[in-house]
């Protein structure tokens, strides 16, 4: 609303959650501009105005001034007690999940954002709302910390490996919005990036009906890439030979892979189930041992799904 | 012979002692060699030691930034790798905050003025103050063996668990040089306390202390305080990488929390460690180049110690969003803003000195009007990221990374810079180029806000830190900040390029080229090996630029060390009362 620091904000798609902050924020701005403004033109004023006209000038003794430390104490201290008592109102409003949120599932892990619905829809690095509905996303990490964050909602929490996190926010349009980690997590942190997708309330129906219950097709192949794709084994494996943090998928059957101890292996389902599910027992030669352990997350059935896709990627 | 009563009512015979314009011998040309160097035990070659290898991690720290800066020109990959580009951030993270920003004004300035201020010949330990320095090197080889062993990539902060898996080994390596520094920084402070106690020439009682030197006691008290707890959080963090005991690492049934309250009771102290001495630079300067009493001694002097005490319970400021709980974070929030209250004190308190005062704009006022400015600003965004819901926005963008760089260079290294400047007359004997100065210091003013503005906008947009690549809507943002990063850097280039030609010409620097009352400028430039060929003797108070100069030139008439000749000249009959 046409207030000086607009221009630093990215727009306000989630209201409920981002007014505070953006009042606060351009109060705090407002008032630092002010008095900023007042010490430079003090400082600017006075080595003008008392410049050094000769080597011996003489200077007042002015020691101190009681009133003044006060006033420059006690107003500042006010100013601030407004403050903490705004952030902390605002904060308060961001912790306290609406009761009727529309719950939705998230797990951070090394690169990317896994959702599921529930339906037992799921989606990568997407994550479907209705508009105009308080979301609460209850969120976790699979490995080491991340960040979620929405800056068009003025939300943002920490993902653990050992606890439960939430946020919450109301989209009150349709569109999309960025998400970014913002926890240091390694190579390809600023990779971990995810949309927030509003829909209209219906049109969320219609999107999670048609999209229930994943892996129903029936036939493996088909079933196992979308396991690779939800699972977010392409931020590091390509399937079209580029090299990545992991090797590629391109003609990886039945392929002799030089291990970094120097010895040799063939690529075949025993070496494919022992990489996903324990990717430190055997280092492909020229990759670190970054892969996260797909032990308790991916299920036999799954594993062999994935393992008829490998096969046809030539 | 001019009679001084002390507060004991001990009468002191003293003389005046005008410092040389043109000393025979100084510091420098007695121990001479190599040997004697690595083997001194003077505080002014240990902090001139000091000055060569912070300036050494700083000039490696700078041309990583400017990497960094120069990768992030373009919104995917410009030159270097993501792995590449995170070990370095990481390296010029640890080596700008713990080689160079934590010693630099300290260890390196604080040595060699120190002990002169107070009229002493040296620090009260000596010896331990040379083992600081060596420790200090250790700590770093223990880091350039963790560099060649491959890097590491945890950022300065080495959260777990992400610094406990991967390359937990060189993790070990440099989180070691970290816990050796310590002990570096324990000792000097350790030192330093001792000597202010112990050390004052006769008649400096504790309101005719320079404010520099109560802003060294209170950092000595943080970093006693503080510097065990970061001891004993790399000492937990080895344990649980070597011994596979659960403490910080969730796989291993720790708390990743957990590790961050003792990072950050370490760390958020630290940040004051290295801002209060700047602190004191900034007195000594504006109170010599406005020719003025300080105004509110008290309120700057207490403010630097209620900032050491309530700088230990913000810690919890750093972790709004991790997770800790809600009650920790309300009462970290408060704490917050009340130790931003002493830091407002002390900048209207310096503004206020300027009033009335005779200013002389030379480079290091320069300095520290740039300081007043840019501090202000990193004050101030800091009080932003204090309020709670804002800081949920803010947290972990480039928004925190431009208000740390307002405050870490903004304020500490142009204090720094300040105190480089107005010391080095002293330090060296040799004067800097004023017009180069003048020129290098509005360079840094302009190319600093050309880096770090920028990032307070994008970061409040949304742009995380430490981040690779980044959406092509920042491109604009991040192009301005690196050719300001260019700037800086040809800055600094001239600031090296005239501080090493003084060093080679032949021209002497008066003892007293700013006409300063500090007790420091009553030696020769460059001091002689004992600071002082007398014991000085203080009955004014250090800013008390109303008096004459005769009366800072005081020292013990009847003690005489030996070194150098007593100046002969009039003295004075009045009897001088030493409240
Ligand atoms: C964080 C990046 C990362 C992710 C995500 C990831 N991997 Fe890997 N993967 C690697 C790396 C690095 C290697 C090579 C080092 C090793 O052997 O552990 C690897 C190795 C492999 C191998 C052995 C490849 C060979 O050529 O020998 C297979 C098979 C594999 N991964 C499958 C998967 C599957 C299936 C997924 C998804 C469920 C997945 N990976 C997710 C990084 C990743
Ligand atoms: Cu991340
Ligand atoms: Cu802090």
């Amino acid at each position: 609303m046409g207030r000086l620091f607009d221009f630093m904000l990215p727009e306000n798609m989630s209201p409920l959650t981002a007014d505070y902050t953006d009042g606060l924020f351009h109060f705090i701005n407002e008032a630092s501009t002010i008095v900023l403004v007042g010490i430079t033109i003090a400082l600017i004023y006075f080595a003008i105005r008392y410049r050094r006209k000769s080597s011996d000038d003489k200077t007042p003794v002015i020691t101190h001034n009681n009133k003044l430390e006060i006033t420059w104490s006690v107003i500042p201290l006010f100013i601030t007690l407004i403050i903490f008592s705004w952030g902390y109102k605002g904060w308060l409003n961001l912790k306290a999940v609406p009761d009727d949120a529309y719950e939705i599932h998230v797990t951070g892990f090394k690169w990317n954002w896994a959702v599921s619905y529930e339906n037992g829809a799921q989606t990568l690095n997407e994550i479907h709302v209705p508009q105009g509905t308080p979301v609460k996303l209850v969120m976790k990490s699979r490995d080491v910390l991340h960040s979620f964050f929405v800056p068009d909602y003025r939300v943002k929490q920490d993902v653990l490996p050992n606890r439960y996190t939430y946020v919450w926010f109301q989209a009150e349009e349709v569109g999309e919005s960025q998400v970014f980690c913002t926890e240091y997590c390694g190579t390809s942190h600023s990779n971990m990036l995810a949309k927030v997708i509003v829909h209209e309330p219906d049109d969320f129906k219609n999107w999670l009906e048609m999209n229930g219950g994943a892996g129903g097709s029936g036939d493996p192949v088909e079933a196992g890439k979308e396991l690779v794709n939800l699972n977010g084994c392409q931020a590091c494996h390509s399937v079209d030979g580029t090299p990545g943090i992991g090797p590629s998928f391109k003609g990886i059957w039945g392929k002799e892979e030089s291990l970094a101890d120097g010895s040799t292996v063939t690529v075949d389902e025993n070496y494919v189930r022992e990489s996903i599910l324990n990717p430190g027992a055997k280092i492909v030669a020229g990759h670190d041992n970054v892969m996260t352990p797909y032990e308790g997350i991916l299920s036999d059935e799954d594993i062999t799904n994935i393992i008829e896709y490998l096969k046809t990627i030539e | 012979m001019e009679a001084v009563k002390t507060s004991e009512k001990t009468t002191l015979q003293v003389k005046r002692f005008k410092p040389s314009e043109n000393p025979t011998t100084n510091f420098f040309t007695e121990e001479r060699g190599l040997k004697a160097w690595l083997t001194t035990v003077d505080h002014k070659k240990i902090g001139l030691m000091y000055l060569g290898a912070v300036a050494f991690f700083f000039a490696l720290a700078g041309f990583l930034a400017i990497a960094l800066r120069t990768e992030l020109w373009t919104p995917a990959k410009t030159f270097i790798e993501a792995d590449t580009y995170n070990k370095l951030f990481t390296l010029h993270g640890a080596m700008m905050v713990f080689f160079v920003l934590v010693p630099s004004i300290p260890a390196a300035l604080g040595n060699f003025i120190l002990p002169m201020q107070l009229g002493a010949k040296d620090v009260a330990f000596p010896r331990l103050n040379l083992a600081s320095f060596y420790i200090y090197l250790i700590g770093a080889v223990f880091t350039f063996i963790a560099l060649f062993m491959g890097g590491f990539d945890t950022g300065w902060t080495f959260y777990t668990p992400y610094s406990s898996d991967g390359d937990s080994a060189t993790v070990i390596w440099v989180t070691l040089g970290v816990f050796i520094l310590g002990f570096s920084s324990i000792l000097t402070s350790t030192n330093f306390m001792t000597t202010i106690h112990k050390l004052r020439a006769p008649g400096i009682t504790w309101d005719k202390l320079p404010l520099n030197i109560w802003a060294l006691y209170a950092t000595s008290i943080i970093q006693i305080l503080a510097t065990p707890v970061l001891a004993i959080t790399i000492l937990l963090l080895s344990l649980e990488n070597i011994m596979d005991i659960g403490i910080f690492d969730p796989a291993k049934g720790g708390d990743p929390v957990l590790y961050q309250h003792f990072f950050w009771f370490y760390s958020h102290p630290a940040v004051y460690i290295m801002i209060v001495p700047g602190f004191g630079i900034i007195s000594e300067v504006i109170t010599t180049f406005s020719k003025k009493t300080i105004f509110g001694y008290w309120a700057i002097a207490l403010s630097s110690l209620a900032i050491a005490f309530i700088g230990f319970l913000v810690w919890g400021h750093h972790m709004f969003t991790s997770g800790q709980s809600p009650v920790a974070t309300t009462i970290f929030s408060f704490l917050t803003f009340l130790v931003g209250i002493p830091t407002g004190i002390k900048i209207f308190n310096w503004v206020a000195t300027l009033y009335k005062g005779s200013i002389d704009m030379k480079t290091p006022m320069l300095y520290v009007f740039i300081f007043l400015f840019l501090f202000s600003i990193g004050g101030f965004t800091g009080i932003m990221l204090g309020a709670l819901s804002v800081n949920i926005h803010l947290h972990d963008t480039y928004y925190v990374v431009a208000h740390f760089h307002y405050v870490m260079m903004g304020g500490t290294l142009m204090a720094l810079l300040a105190g480089l400047h107005y010391w080095w007359p002293k330090m060296t004997g040799k004067m800097y180029n004023e017009t180069l100065g003048k020129v290098a210091a509005t360079l840094i003013f302009i190319g600093f806000n050309m880096t770090f503005l920028p990032q307070f906008v994008m970061g409040a947009q949304g742009m995380p830190r430490r981040y690779y690549n980044y959406i092509d809507q920042f491109t604009p943002f991040h192009q301005t900040s690196t050719v300001g990063s260019y700037v800086l850097g040809v800055a600094f280039l001239i600031i090296l390029y005239y501080l090493v030609k003084s060093l080679m010409s032949d021209e002497k620097a008066p003892a007293n080229p700013w006409e300063s009352r500090g007790l420091e400028w009553q030696s020769t430039s460059p001091p002689d090996l004992h600071n002082f060929d007398h014991t000085p003797v203080v009955i004014n108070k250090p800013y008390d630029y109303h008096r004459p100069m005769e009366e800072f030139q005081l020292g013990l008439a009847v003690e005489h060390n030996g070194h150098g000749e007593a100046h002969d000249v009039d003295v004075k009959e009045t009897e001088q009362e030493n409240s």
